[in-house]
């Protein structure tokens, strides 16, 4: 009689906890797995020459241009 | 350390697909590539708002997460690249992408396609900067010009801004707070009004007792 009653709920908490147990399904992307050729970075060559500050200006000169705020006062 | 984005101002922009043309232009992208596209929503009614949309440069990009040849990379700079050595054209990246920023150029006949092209926010790819090979498979290299990509400094009404996002961040904040409130507002004033432009006229006060 317990037996008969027991393994019903035993199936019904089992089918009611079966999401409980699902894993992660998103692939676990790992940084820098990249296969091709290696990129330099965009100071490296003339006119920049390895100057990073230099170009860093120059980046930062040529964002304000897009202020016009700061162009027509 | 730079991180470029790009940022499109929706009440500015006019939908001139100047920035598409120049894009096209600057690196001779083929025919059936668009690295960037004008979106319109409520294309014709009062409110209608036009997006620049291409590569975000996302920060946890879904294309290089998806790719199974391991083709893309990250710049120090926040620029997602890939390298069309390495690319067989599968088409994952389109499918993650949620910008539509993947393209595929047509190679030969029944649509079969070729290397996937994205924009590069114009910092060309992996080959020897400013060559004809880096040319030939992912455009003109700019920021190694010194230069910002040319479509947002071509961008005529300057609703399309790239650059550092630190920089652009402030540049629109400006922007915001010296225009006014928006939104529900629609037209030059809400875009372009200068902060000593006069205000507009507010409605006199009710007098208490009258309604």
């Amino acid at each position: 009689m317990i037996r008969g009653i027991a393994m019903p709920c035993a199936a019904l908490a089992m089918a009611a906890l079966a999401a409980c147990g699902e894993r992660p399904q998103v692939i676990e992307y790992r940084q820098g797995t990249y296969q091709g050729k290696p990129d330099t970075p965009a100071y490296s060559n003339p006119p920049f020459n390895g100057n990073k500050a230099e170009w860093d200006r120059a980046m930062a000169t040529r964002a304000q241009n897009q202020n016009e705020y700061k162009r027509t006062r | 350390m730079a991180r470029m984005k790009f940022l499109c101002d929706a009440e500015r922009c006019i939908e001139c697909n100047g920035c598409v043309t120049a894009c096209k232009q600057e690196h001779e992208i083929p025919w059936g590539v668009n690295r960037r596209r004008v979106v319109t929503i409520n294309d014709g009614k009062p409110g209608e708002r036009s997006v620049s949309m291409a590569c975000m440069h996302c920060t946890d990009a879904p294309c290089q997460a998806v790719c199974p040849v391991n083709a893309f990379y990250t710049t120090a700079d926040g620029v997602v690249l890939h390298s069309k050595d390495i690319c067989i054209g599968c088409g994952y990246c389109f499918y993650a992408c949620p910008f539509g920023a993947p393209q595929y150029p047509r190679v030969g006949n029944f649509s079969s396609r070729g290397k996937m092209d994205k924009c590069t926010f114009c910092a060309g790819g992996p080959e020897k900067d400013m060559s004809d090979a880096e040319f030939k498979k992912y455009g003109r290299n700019r920021l190694a010009e010194g230069k910002l990509p040319a479509c947002a400094e071509m961008c005529s009404t300057k609703a399309l801004l790239g650059g550092d996002g630190d920089v652009l961040a402030d540049i629109y904040r400006e922007r915001v707070v010296s225009r006014g409130k928006g939104g529900e507002v629609w037209g030059w004033a809400t875009a372009y009004k200068r902060p000593d432009a006069p205000q507009t006229p507010q409605a006199p006060p009710v007098p208490k007792g009258k309604s």
